[in-house]
């Protein structure tokens, strides 16, 4: 069977790759195009690791066919800094310590700026609720809450 | 292993197609249950069918008349929508319970419907709402009543080429409102253990003159519970007619035993949800 070509915009710039028609975009994302800072937990959608930015949704790349891609819009991590300047939500997961093997890490800092890009000021409760796809094993969660909510009200002291 | 397919048709007639074309094609919308079921080996098909291309698919249209939105659209895009939260805040709060922010971004209700679990949250809100399915296939289109579309679970009345297209939900009466609720382990992320859905409309006195009941988890498809609507109809919605409501619940629920729960605790949960579900929809309702 041939290999699928894909044409698609991942992080605001064009892109193209070949895939099996099976192939998921995570698979697609690390192996085709080099972009590994997405990671694979369980690969059954359970545990928010290889989060990414879908035509503005949040959605598990594990469970999107790399087929799908085509002509879409794509934000994975590595498109969330601006250069070297680190995103907002990075800086606050560094001076929180909110992680620590770091596999979850782009899943939540994914996940995190998504959230922040549809409520700008969420309560706890909404953080808590949005990221409770993404499953950490090391940190027990509040350090990453912790790092969210600080990144909120950081933006809303800098409006002011 | 066999080589497999991928197919994004644009239109319905190119889908009816293909699917009529190959019995072991797959439909895709989210693939928040397929892709599993596909890696972990369960099913094998031969063709992924993509249906989020077709633009009868996604999307939400609300008029005077009814609710309508396509098989694939997203539960998050259901659950963002400020009408229909209004409308139907019972089915919101169902949708809302299938799984993260992330399974929210890609299934769709379509597909919890036609992945046939019995336990699938959103059938029971669709259920008590009179929601029609619409179905398109080589003989053309057929609208099927949402509790008749599961028939087993896994299976629902689809046919050989065949497949959802659009859930209509007539616009619910005056005072009318519904509510759904579920018992999990856990506070978030699980699967029902037993589920309950009710819609009721009272009129200007806080007489209840129609109401409807599903209960879910407790049968091999979701269910309609007739009895337990009667229960409420001509109340006041008092403990009194919830108690008899509940009652009817347990009774019509036939649950088996599993690792999520026994027969006799999904039974009784049946009527407990059933009685909050129906203080929930009444105050609702009375409140519009």
């Amino acid at each position: 069977m041939a290999k699928l070509h894909v044409q698609t915009t991942i992080n605001g710039e064009a892109a193209e790759f070949l895939c099996e028609p099976q192939e998921s975009l995570l698979d697609a994302l690390r192996n085709e195009l080099g972009l590994t800072g997405t990671k694979e937990g369980c690969a059954t959608g359970d545990c928010g690791a290889c989060s990414v930015i879908f035509n503005g949704r949040l959605v598990p790349s594990c469970l999107v066919l790399a087929a799908e891609a085509q002509d879409r819009s794509i934000t994975t991590i590595e498109g969330i800094a601006t250069g070297d300047a680190l995103h907002p939500v990075q800086q606050k997961f560094l001076e929180h310590a909110a992680l620590q093997c770091g596999v979850c890490t782009p899943g939540f800092i994914v996940a995190a700026t998504a959230l922040l890009n549809r409520n700008p000021h969420p309560t706890e409760t909404e953080a808590r609720f949005w990221l409770a796809g993404n499953l950490c094993r090391c940190t027990g969660y509040d350090k990453i809450i912790r790092a969210v909510l600080d990144t909120a009200a950081e933006t809303r002291k800098a409006a002011v | 292993m066999h080589a497999i397919r991928y197919e994004a048709p644009s239109s319905i007639a190119e889908a009816i197609r293909l699917m009529e074309a190959d019995p072991n094609a797959r439909v895709l919308a989210g693939g928040t249950d397929l892709l599993v079921q596909f890696r972990a080996g369960l099913r094998q098909p031969s063709a992924f069918v993509d249906i989020k291309r077709i633009p009868e698919l996604v999307g939400i249209r609300i008029d005077a008349k009814d609710l309508r939105f396509g098989a694939a659209t997203p539960a998050a895009e259901i659950c963002e929508h400020p009408e229909v939260a209004r409308l139907f805040p019972g089915l919101v709060e169902a949708v809302h319970l299938i799984g993260s922010t992330q399974i929210q971004g890609r299934g769709s209700v379509g597909g919890n419907l036609c992945n046939a679990s019995p336990a699938a949250d959103s059938t029971c809100a669709l259920i008590v709402n009179r929601a029609e399915c619409v179905i398109a296939g080589p003989k053309g289109e057929r609208v099927v009543a949402v509790e008749k579309f599961c028939t087993a679970p896994g299976r629902t009345v689809l046919e050989r080429g065949e497949f959802l297209v659009e859930i209509r939900v007539p616009r619910p009466a005056p005072r009318t409102a519904d509510a759904y609720l579920r018992l999990i382990p856990r506070s978030e992320m699980d699967i029902a253990v037993v589920g309950a859905g009710v819609s009721v409309t009272v009129d200007g006195n806080g007489v209840c003159t129609a109401a409807r009941v599903a209960i879910g988890a407790v049968a091999p498809t979701a269910l309609l519970v007739p009895d337990a609507a009667a229960a409420l109809v001509g109340s006041t919605l008092d403990d009194r007619a919830l108690e008899k409501a509940a009652a009817a619940a347990t009774a019509a629920a036939k649950p088996i035993d599993d690792k999520r729960g026994t027969v006799s605790y999904r039974r009784t949960i049946a009527g407990v949800l059933t009685k909050r579900a129906a203080a929930s929809a009444a105050t609702r309702a009375r409140g519009k």
